[in-house]
């Protein structure tokens, strides 16, 4: 199965890339781990006149805590979510992730930026940067801007990211003391996009009670959502049972689920509601430093 | 180098190619490829490499698999252009001359495959597992070959000719000191 014909560009700079998409105005795409492009490329339900491949750009795979923020390059492949010491130790919600996309082989070549770009609803990681609330460095001709991830999704496939921009950073604020994350996925079968999906951070404070909580729901809707009111209740609550429960049935109602073969609507909202609660237990007890 | 135009079905549009210098399995070659032109076409067809196999063509079963840089990828879902500079290594790179990998050796032993169609993948992506993870656990073995599909074997084999391979990668071979 071959894709139509396009050209084909291996730039060694951000700078090249961003000239070669601006040059094709809209006509072409960036190619990073090609596990979604390329097979929506073979299918027809992509066409670009041009691929800018941007594998060849040095310093675009990283991963580094500073100051104030986690940093993860855009071609940082999705395996070394699963692999670095820092993610797994303090940002474990990237981890549990990692290792629900896709499969080995796919994860390997998957990147980061490409899976945050996408704008598929199905991807993991979105819901989880809406939950850390991370923001995304787009770079583009006129210069590099920082985009909230709860104001990148608009639609399905449809992000805030012009087509002449390179998304080359995320930036994660830095999990401080009492904080909990946790990232759990309803699939048929390894490899499959989520029935449903949840991704949950909250910070505890001193008091024993939630300063903050996070909630970002996968593929129950047109894009990844952050489920606003869910994680507003949460805060100043100390995580009861009950408390749990509202949670769960407040992110049920900001879900917008399509019926699949994965299941109708009220089958995938009630997963919501359950997951919910599982995956805010499970964060609040590595809040408290559990596994 | 000319395309071989039977070796790409036709579609609107200029033909773009490319000319790309990819070692696979230790020798190296120079050819014009279209851009479009899919790494398994490029062994099967190009190289005439047909160890490598096309199952499901959606990245999804893991027969295609082969290393590159030593890093295990579904080559129906990676260009040829993608792997120029690089290294390759297939199915047919396992064995040298009448020598069989322990993988090899291992999957025969412990009877790990019926139809042989998902074999070469599966190799490959035990030969990146065991390079990682000489010594896998069960279930570090069953996710490690997550994306490799077998119709026939029900895996249970093939988790034996894994755990067979990693004991004779570790033993050191016969006749030393
Ligand atoms: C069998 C299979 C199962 C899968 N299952 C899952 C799953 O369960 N969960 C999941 O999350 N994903 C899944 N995926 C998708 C996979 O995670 C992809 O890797 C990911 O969606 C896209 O990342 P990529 O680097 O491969 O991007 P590409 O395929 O290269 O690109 C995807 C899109 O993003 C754009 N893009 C990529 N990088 C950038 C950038 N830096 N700046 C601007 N635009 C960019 C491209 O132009 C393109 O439009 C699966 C894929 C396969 C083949
Ligand atoms: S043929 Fe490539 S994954 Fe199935
Ligand atoms: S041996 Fe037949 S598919 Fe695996």
């Amino acid at each position: 199965m071959y894709p139509p014909n396009f050209e084909y560009y291996a730039p060694k700079t951000v700078q090249e890339a961003i000239g070669l998409l601006d040059q094709h105005q809209g006509e072409a795409k960036v190619l990073a781990g090609g596990q979604s492009l390329i097979g929506m490329m073979k299918l027809r339900l992509a066409q670009p006149a041009a691929l800018i491949d941007i594998n060849r750009i040095p310093d675009l795979a990283y991963i580094r805590e500073e100051e104030a923020a986690l940093v993860i390059g855009a071609l940082t492949r999705t395996a070394e979510l699963g692999r670095s010491d820092v993610i797994r130790g303090r940002y474990p919600i990237l981890s549990d992730a990692s290792a629900e996309i896709a499969d080995p082989t796919v994860r390997n070549w998957g990147t980061v930026g490409g899976n945050l770009s996408h704008g598929d609803p199905g991807n993991d990681l979105p819901a989880c940067m809406l939950a850390l609330g991370a923001e995304y460095r787009a770079e583009g001709p006129k210069g590099a801007r920082m985009i909230p991830a709860r104001q990148f999704y608009q639609d399905s496939f449809v992000t805030a990211l012009q087509s002449n921009e390179v998304l080359t950073q995320v930036r994660i604020p830095r999990a401080g003391p009492g904080t909990g994350s946790a990232y759990s996925k309803m699939e048929r079968k390894v490899g499959d996009f989520a029935t449903a999906a949840v991704a949950v951070q909250l910070k505890v404070g001193k008091g024993g009670s939630i300063d903050a909580a996070g909630i970002g729901l996968t593929n129950v809707g047109p894009t990844a959502i952050f489920a606003a009111a869910a994680s507003e209740f949460l805060t100043g609550k100390t995580g009861s049972d009950s408390d749990l429960k509202r949670a769960g049935e407040l992110a049920a109602d900001a879900s917008r689920p399509f019926p699949d073969n994965r299941g109708p609507v009220e089958f995938k909202k009630d997963m919501v509601r359950v997951w919910t609660r599982r995956t805010i237990a499970h964060a609040l007890g590595r809040a408290k430093g559990g596994p | 180098m000319a395309i071989d135009a039977a070796e790409v079905p036709r579609t609107p549009g200029p033909v773009t190619t490319r000319t790309i210098h990819v070692t696979v399995n230790g020798v190296s070659h120079t050819s014009t490829v279209q851009n479009r032109m899919l790494l398994v076409s490029y062994l099967r067809e190009r190289l005439r490499l047909t160890g490598t196999h096309i199952g499901c063509d959606t990245a999804h079963c893991g027969a295609c698999t082969v290393l590159v840089d030593g890093i295990p990828v579904k080559s129906c879902n990676l260009f040829a252009v993608q792997v120029d500079g690089r290294k390759v290594q297939t199915v047919e790179g396992l064995a040298s001359g009448a020598t069989l990998h322990p993988i090899q050796e291992a999957f025969h032993e412990e009877h790990g495959l019926q139809c042989g169609y998902c074999t070469p993948g599966m190799m490959l992506a035990s030969v990146a597992l065991l390079a990682h993870n000489p010594n896998p656990t069960e279930d570090e073995i069953r996710r490690g070959i997550s994306g490799n599909l077998c119709r026939c074997t029900g895996y249970v084999n093939i988790v034996r000719a894994i755990q067979h391979a990693a004991q004779k990668m570790q033993t050191p071979a016969k006749g030393g000191p």
